[in-house]
């Protein structure tokens, strides 16, 4: 059914590619974070609620079709559709059908609750590609309450120090399922680096609930940040745009804050391990509920995963992507 | 052990120094005795000896989770910490949130863990299985950390000494020096550790080091020669030499006790007059010259086969100021007068040629001196010391009386930050450093250096590196900042293409500074003061 070709996974059948890495004539998309949605391709296909996002990233005269969760499209022999993934807004699994069985591609998902997309649905098939971000059994997610918890926690504790409570997250998924988590325990306003402004815009246009925003910027000269919170992209860390916020406690919010040596590396005030992929679990049940006899892993901890999964009676595979090593999304 | 494992997660969350000293300021300050005491030990890296080795603890994490040991493995290779690695799969077993056990961590230590040395495997495997159910994430951490003798917390002792100075409102090196040798962790000893009672107090203690700053402009500018005294600068460890009560102390600038480690200063420093403290160099040295560090390293490495190192690699103490005579501190005499008393203690001193005096170079003029400065390779040293006649022995590194004038202007001390393969027959290797330095907490990288090694060494590190590895890049590993080294390089110059903003040209390592500790290694401060020295130094006239 799919191929790896040098512009990433293709279907020979129905004449397209899925997250390809590289321009492509038809390319259908599982989400729009950078690793899986690169631009430049004549045609795009997704999820309608990803649609939005998309054009954010493309620009508005990019050529994107799009198809609610669940409907049918035929390309050539292969009958396409789109499922929820629960990873961020718009996400989703791609089921492909043909006289050569049903796969599903998961893309990046996760099965704990997320406020801001629909949650995951288990879609059966013969051979399923999961994604191994977290693919080793020492990742095990709290639950989403106690880390919202112990962010609101720090928030407070480095208000009381006069300090600017600054949340390096993810531009898209995560900075916005901080807001609608928050929201359930404060109606605050959360200061936002202008690089989130668009996506949360799109979060909010496709009717999610999130605390206010306002761009941390666009502040008179001299104001005090001091015992507000901020959420900006990882890659604001120590730029210029930094300074004025004043005295800061930082943090981050990915799953990676779940191992020590990774925090102390990054040197980061706290880390809260919240993620927007599954756990080791939940790539397990997944795995098992989706009925899948074939199972092929990807991005991340692929190999140990495989490994996992032909040991306990699978048979198995591993997709390599352009994006080994990197770490996004999350 | 609720209360330290929260200060162990206090320490560990943070990178400032500040915060950690008061975090455990405040523990020793508030903390029962019996529990502040068994904190001072493990805090100061002292450990349980032959409680459970670590493989019985995987093996115990294999049984309880029905893991596979290679997926083990490979979680370990993510983590790079066996107890953590135990402590995150465990959680398959308990809820992240339990209830935990209220007792305290005397009680810990005392009651439970020091009778696993008596049980059988069996027995232990059971206890330590119930008690790791039975704890939340962080305090089964720590409990698998103590057991297996591995707690480093990312402060050093000299914290931790500041510390209890501070819990206490005693100087730290009385501290320090209460820290030495053997004791017992107890509520006695904790109570004792903190007294204000001096009656008895250590008679092996040093006076803080007087510290030189690296000569910034000619030498000229300090005016007339005459003032100064001109000392060659000597590669080796700055140590004082304590003769007191009968005993010899030899102290590491570092306030670490290294008498044990050079018995023949020891020996020779018994011939002393009672009451005398010598300031000066631990030095390799051999036929009348002192030898490169990195033969003086290898008596500092070695804990054990000190009797054969002593054979091996020949040390002296070169002396170069007094601070107390008879019983007496004459560190605010002149440096003159102090070098006279110096001379005369040398004069009867017969210590088979171990303690040795440092010559004073005699020069008329500046210039004649820099002729004579150019001569420093090839005695072994690196530049010169100019010290002002008038000055007082002072305290910590304060500038205007002491300078150190090296020939070598770049080297920087630099802290190992990756690691990948070499190329050719180093491909199996990991011999490809790249080194940091300190910007606001954070390691930045400033040069990458591949040569500078001896084969030992670079053996040694290897199998350090693969150990220590904190996260994998494909062929880069991130390690643990743990290593200090002295790198030189051939000139410097601003790079836009740097994260740091500045090149190195030629850099090498000089030296392995095992002796520093990585809070010590250069800030991106320094280096770009020496940018900045260079630039102003390479300045067409008139501009």
């Amino acid at each position: 059914m799919l191929v790896e070709r040098s512009e990433g996974l293709f279907c020979p059948a129905g004449a397209f590619y899925i997250d390809p890495w590289q321009p492509v004539a038809r390319a259908l998309i599982t989400h729009a974070h950078g690793d899986h949605a690169r631009s430049g391709s004549a045609a795009y296909l997704c999820a309608s609620p990803c649609t939005g996002l998309l054009h954010r990233r493309f620009g508005t005269d990019a050529n994107i079709e799009h198809l609610p969760y669940g409907h049918t499209l035929t390309l050539g022999d292969v009958r396409v559709s789109f499922h929820p993934a629960g990873h961020v807004l718009g996400s989703s699994q791609i089921r492909l059908e043909s006289a050569a069985g049903v796969w599903v591609v998961g893309g990046d998902y996760k099965r704990v609750a997320d406020p801001t997309c629909a949650p995951f649905e288990v879609v059966r098939c013969d051979t399923f590609i999961t994604e191994s971000t977290f693919g080793l059994p020492i990742y095990r997610w709290d639950p989403t309450d106690n880390v919202i918890r112990e962010v609101l926690d720090w928030w407070r504790s480095s208000q009381a120090e006069g300090k600017t409570s600054v949340l390096f997250c993810y531009t898209i998924g995560k900075a916005q399922r901080v807001l609608a988590e928050l929201a359930r325990y404060t109606d605050r306003r959360v200061l936002v680096h202008g690089m989130m402004l668009s996506t949360i815009d799109a979060y909010r246009e496709a009717g999610i609930a999130m605390l206010p925003v306002d761009p941390a910027t666009e502040r008179p000269r001299g104001t005090s940040f001091a015992g507000e919170l901020v959420l900006a992209p990882l890659s604001a860390r120590g730029t210029p745009w930094m300074r004025r916020l004043g005295d800061i406690s930082d943090a981050f919010a990915s799953g990676l804050m779940r191992v020590r040596g990774v925090r102390r590396q990054r040197a980061f005030d706290r880390g809260f391990v919240l993620s927007d992929h599954a756990d080791w679990p939940a790539l397990i049940q997944t795995v098992t509920e989706t009925g899948a006899s074939h199972i092929l892993a990807t991005h991340g901890h692929a190999e140990p995963l495989a490994r996992e999964l032909g040991r306990r009676g699978w048979k198995t595979g591993v997709i390599r992507t352009a994006w080994e090593g990197e770490f996004t999304g999350d | 052990m609720i209360r330290f494992s929260e200060l162990y997660d206090a320490i560990d969350r943070t990178t400032s120094t500040n915060a950690k000293v008061k975090a455990m300021a405040a523990y020793f300050a508030s903390a029962p005795p019996p529990d502040a005491a068994w904190a001072v030990f493990f805090l100061t890296g002292r450990r349980l000896k032959r409680l459970v080795p670590s493989a019985a603890i995987r093996d115990w994490a294999l049984d309880a989770t029905g893991l596979e040991p290679w997926l083990l493995d490979e979680c370990y290779a993510v983590v790079g910490d066996g107890a953590e690695t135990v402590a995150l799969v465990l959680d398959q077993l308990t809820p992240a949130e339990m209830k935990t056990t209220p007792l305290t961590l005397a009680e810990w230590v005392e009651d439970r863990l020091l009778s696993l040395r008596d049980a059988d495997a069996a027995t232990q495997q059971a206890r330590v299985t119930g008690w790791l159910g039975s704890l939340d994430r962080l305090q089964r951490f720590i409990l698998l950390k103590l057991i297996t003798g591995e707690l480093r917390v990312g402060v050093s002792q000299t914290l931790v000494v500041r510390a209890l100075g501070q819990a206490a409102k005693l100087p730290t090196p009385t501290i320090a020096a209460r820290l030495m040798g053997e004791w017992t962790p107890s509520a006695e000893w904790f109570t004792s550790l903190l007294s204000h009672d001096q009656s008895d107090e250590d008679r092996s203690r040093p006076y803080p080091f007087y510290l030189a700053s690296p000569l910034e402009g000619t030498p000229e500018s300090l005016g007339n020669i005459a003032d100064w005294i001109v000392e060659w600068k000597w590669d080796g460890i700055r140590a004082q030499l304590v003769r007191r009560g009968g005993l010899v102390h030899l102290w590491s600038r570092g306030e670490e006790l290294i008498t044990h480690r050079f018995p023949e200063i020891a020996a020779a420093a018994t011939h002393l007059p009672d009451g005398t403290v010598l300031d000066g160099e631990v030095l390799a040295f051999r036929d009348g010259a002192p030898l490169l560090f990195s033969a003086l390293q290898q008596r500092i490495g070695r804990q054990k086969q000190v009797a054969q190192m002593v054979r091996a690699v020949p040390v002296v103490f070169m002396t170069y100021d007094v601070l107390e005579e008879r019983g007496v501190d004459i560190r605010s005499l002149p440096l003159d007068e102090r070098r006279q008393r110096l001379s005369a203690l040398a004069d009867r001193e017969s210590g088979a040629g171990v303690i040795r005096t440092s010559p004073i170079v005699e020069e008329e003029s500046w210039d004649a001196l820099a002729r004579v400065r150019t001569e420093s390779r090839t005695r072994g040293v690196e530049g010169m010391m100019l010290k002002r006649r008038s000055s007082p022995y002072g305290v910590g590194r304060k500038k205007g009386d002491w300078w150190k004038w090296k020939i070598d202007p770049y080297t920087i001390d630099a802290v190992l930050i990756y690691a990948q393969p070499g190329s050719g027959r180093r491909a199996s290797l990991l011999t490809d450093y790249t080194f940091g330095v300190w910007e606001g907490g954070e390691l930045v990288p400033i040069a990458k250096a591949y040569s500078g090694l001896s084969n030992e060494e670079i053996d040694e590190m290897d199998r350090w590196i693969r150990r220590h590895t904190r996260e994998r890049f494909g062929p880069v590993r991130h390690v643990e900042p743990v290593h200090v080294f002295e790198l030189g390089f051939e000139g410097i110059a601003r790079s836009p293409r740097h994260r740091s903003g500045i090149a190195v040209r030629f850099p090498r390592m000089l030296h392995w500074r095992r002796d520093k500790k990585p809070e010590e290694a250069d800030t991106l401060d320094n280096v770009r003061k020496l940018l900045h020295t260079v630039e102003e130094r390479h300045r067409p006239p008139g501009t």
